[in-house]
């Protein structure tokens, strides 16, 4: 690839959802200059934008947060920190305040104090694009990121491709940050197709750890043709069988559904909203879960419609770039994260973030990483422009080519999805099959030594290729290294919780990955005995 | 999956080719085409950038459902999901300012009931 457009800046933030959107506009209030470059548009781009999101928050009453604390620490089986907690719903207050004032229209109680529970998506980025560019970051849309830049200091960049002009572009920067999103596999969850987890390959290309990767077991029903993943409005359903005998009514976790698909197709129907008031609310609150529905002819409140699940990867699962610091530092230096690309354990534990503690998390992360990245960029003693970058991509790259071979990314893609969607495979989860799995996808690994085509989506899909089967590779490898069952992760043989495995587990590398544990602040307060059975 | 670009509406103001995140849209002389169906995630935002409501987007993620363009525009198709976002000229509201709802839990346990179980 030429090189066709290149700049230097202080910070550089790979990613346009709203951990990205949130970091952007952080450095930039801390003074510094900041590119922002997404692979689609931030906007449009991620697992927000196409719907909403209900946020974490909870009124600064010392009990009331003491005990969501609490309650996430046991929930999570002991990984999460609880000083970790405090701070997000501490940040995530003074943030949304900040929403408000840019013009979203939270609704008020009686008393007029606005209820910041909930934020529609489309309306939500809209915002955030308006207030980034307000605070002068330069917005690259359609501009992913391949790999990193680096040398013997950390990240001092990155390089990609403009998708619609096919111009390659270098941007050196002090300080880089990866709000690139999980990975979700191209499981076509609504808006989770831009997140194919290059942010977590080219970190680790660059030598960033990653934690928490065996808590992935996630899938969110979904209608079956469509895509909208909106699993809270089955609370409002009764689960048919095929035949139309009710299986299950005003399911909260949805968690039965996987068990319940193994015995034939399952259909819902929101018949639990069984007045107009009660329609109208929830036709209200989620328009896009309705709006596909009703475009296929469906009555959501009458009809019984087939789901199926859709799985959700590191998105709504929670494994991700290890953080070192409280600005949202990695294992390497100049490299940060936010958001979904980061592991999301310290607030989370082992349990889904999905929902709330996710959108709250990324708003918070990419605050802290914009303002800790800002600071090292502004002060750093090796300014980017001088330093003797060398990128650092190698698979799925020309770099990394070793064969005459045509890198084909689609069927490598299929070839990959085929070990990690299958239920019978990742959700429920044992030691043959995950580790056979496993060594289909180490197969699979000499085809990113192909020749890359030289087209925009050959480039661009090559690299998505080679992420999604590193992912994969990641979370076999922490699901069979943690033989226990915790929050997100469960191997058959291990049904139970192992107190001795209160810890994290540390991966790093590509083609040889190393693992390693981490001790957490809260281990020593699983003691009591049968406790672990109820988590 | 996105099925329509109206040949009649677009005014090849390129919003959809540089809004979309998975990239499906490409220009072919004055007016943006699907140039990859196949990458579309069915998400609805083009629709929603669409100034002239000349796109449509299927709600089946995986198969064609070749719509036909008169029956979207008499059904009042072409252009809904913008309107019902309060993206169209005039709109009187947005679906953020309709939505004045309390927390949707919150709701749920004070009118849905409890949960029951079935079979047992």
């Amino acid at each position: 690839m030429p090189q066709q457009q290149q700049a230097t800046t202080d910070v550089l933030v790979l990613g346009g959802g709203p951990a990205g959107a949130w970091a952007a506009w952080s450095a930039a209030s801390q003074g510094a200059k900041v590119i922002l470059a997404d692979k689609g548009y931030l906007g449009t781009s991620g697992a927000t934008a196409p719907g909403g999101t209900t946020l974490l928050v909870i009124p600064p009453v010392a009990e009331l947060r003491e005990q969501a604390v609490q309650d996430r620490l046991k929930a999570g089986g002991y990984l999460s920190e609880n000083a970790w907690i405090h701070r997000v719903l501490d940040q995530v207050e003074q943030n949304l305040q900040l929403v408000e004032e840019w013009g979203y229209p939270f609704p008020k109680d009686e008393d007029g104090r606005p209820l910041r529970t909930h934020l529609h998506g489309p309306e939500y980025m809209k915002i955030m694009r308006r207030v980034v560019r307000k605070a002068g970051v330069r917005i690259w849309d359609q501009s992913p990121a391949l790999e990193l830049l680096h040398d013997q200091h950390g990240v001092g960049g990155a390089r990609g491709i403009n998708r619609l002009t096919g111009e390659s572009w270098e941007v050196k920067a002090n300080a880089v940050i990866m709000a690139t999103g999980g990975c979700a596999f191209l499981s076509k969850g609504l808006g989770c197709n831009v997140l194919t987890g290059e942010g977590l390959l080219m970190s680790a290309e660059a030598g960033a750890e990653l934690s928490g990767m065996e808590f992935t077991r996630q899938y969110a029903p979904s209608f079956a043709d469509g895509t909208v993943t909106r699993g809270r409005m089955l609370a409002w359903a009764t689960l048919y069988d095929a035949a139309g005998r009710p299986l299950h009514r005003g399911d909260r976790t949805f968690g039965s559904i996987p068990e319940l698909m193994l015995k034939g197709p399952v259909y819902a129907s929101l018949d639990l909203a069984d007045t107009k008031e009660k329609q109208e609310f929830l036709r209200n609150a989620h328009p896009i879960f309705f709006m596909p529905l009703e475009r296929a002819g469906i009555n959501p409140f009458k009809d019984k419609f087939l789901l199926t699940l859709r799985y959700e990867g590191t998105m709504r699962g929670t494994g991700g770039l290890r953080l070192t610091g409280p600005g949202c530092e990695t294992s390497v230096p100049g490299l940060y994260a936010a958001g979904d690309a980061a592991s999301r354990e310290k607030v989370t534990g082992a349990i889904s973030g999905g929902g709330a503690y996710n959108a709250s998390w990324a708003i918070c992360s990419g605050s802290w990483a914009g303002r800790s990245a800002a600071r090292l960029a502004l002060q750093q003693p090796h300014p980017a422009e001088r330093r003797m970058l060398r990128a650092a991509g190698r698979y799925g790259m020309p770099a990394g080519a070793g064969t005459a071979r045509t890198l084909d990314a689609k069927p490598l893609i299929a070839a990959v999805q085929q070990e990690i969607l299958p239920l019978r495979i990742n959700y429920f989860r044992s030691e043959p099959v995950v580790a056979a799995a496993l060594q289909r996808l180490n197969r699979l690994m000499p085809e990113l030594g192909g020749q890359v085509p030289a087209t925009v989506q050959g480039i661009v899909q090559s690299r998505e290729a080679a992420a999604m089967l590193n992912v994969g590779r990641w979370i076999y490898t922490a699901a069979l290294a943690r033989k226990e069952s915790r929050g997100l992760q469960r191997l058959a043989e291990y049904p139970a919780l192992d107190p001795h495995q209160t810890h994290r587990l540390i991966l790093s590398g590509v083609n040889t990955i190393g693992i390693r544990t981490e001790s957490v602040p809260h281990a020593h307060e699983l003691r009591i005995p049968g406790e672990e059975r109820a988590i | 999956m996105i099925e329509l670009v109206s040949q009649d509406r677009c005014i090849g103001c390129r919003l959809c080719v540089k809004v979309c995140p998975t990239n499906v849209f490409a220009m072919e002389g004055k007016l943006a085409v699907i140039a990859r169906q196949e990458d579309c995630q069915t998400c609805f935002m083009c629709e929603a950038y669409c100034p002239v409501d000349a796109l449509y987007v299927a709600p089946q993620a995986d198969k064609s459902a070749n719509p036909d363009e008169q029956e979207l525009i008499e059904s009042g198709r072409l252009g809904s999901w913008r309107k019902e976002i309060g993206w169209n000229p005039g709109a009187e509201d947005t679906m953020a300012e309709r939505d004045t709802t309390p927390f949707f839990e919150v709701f749920t346990e004070a009118y849905r009931g409890k949960q029951q179980e079935i079979g047992k």
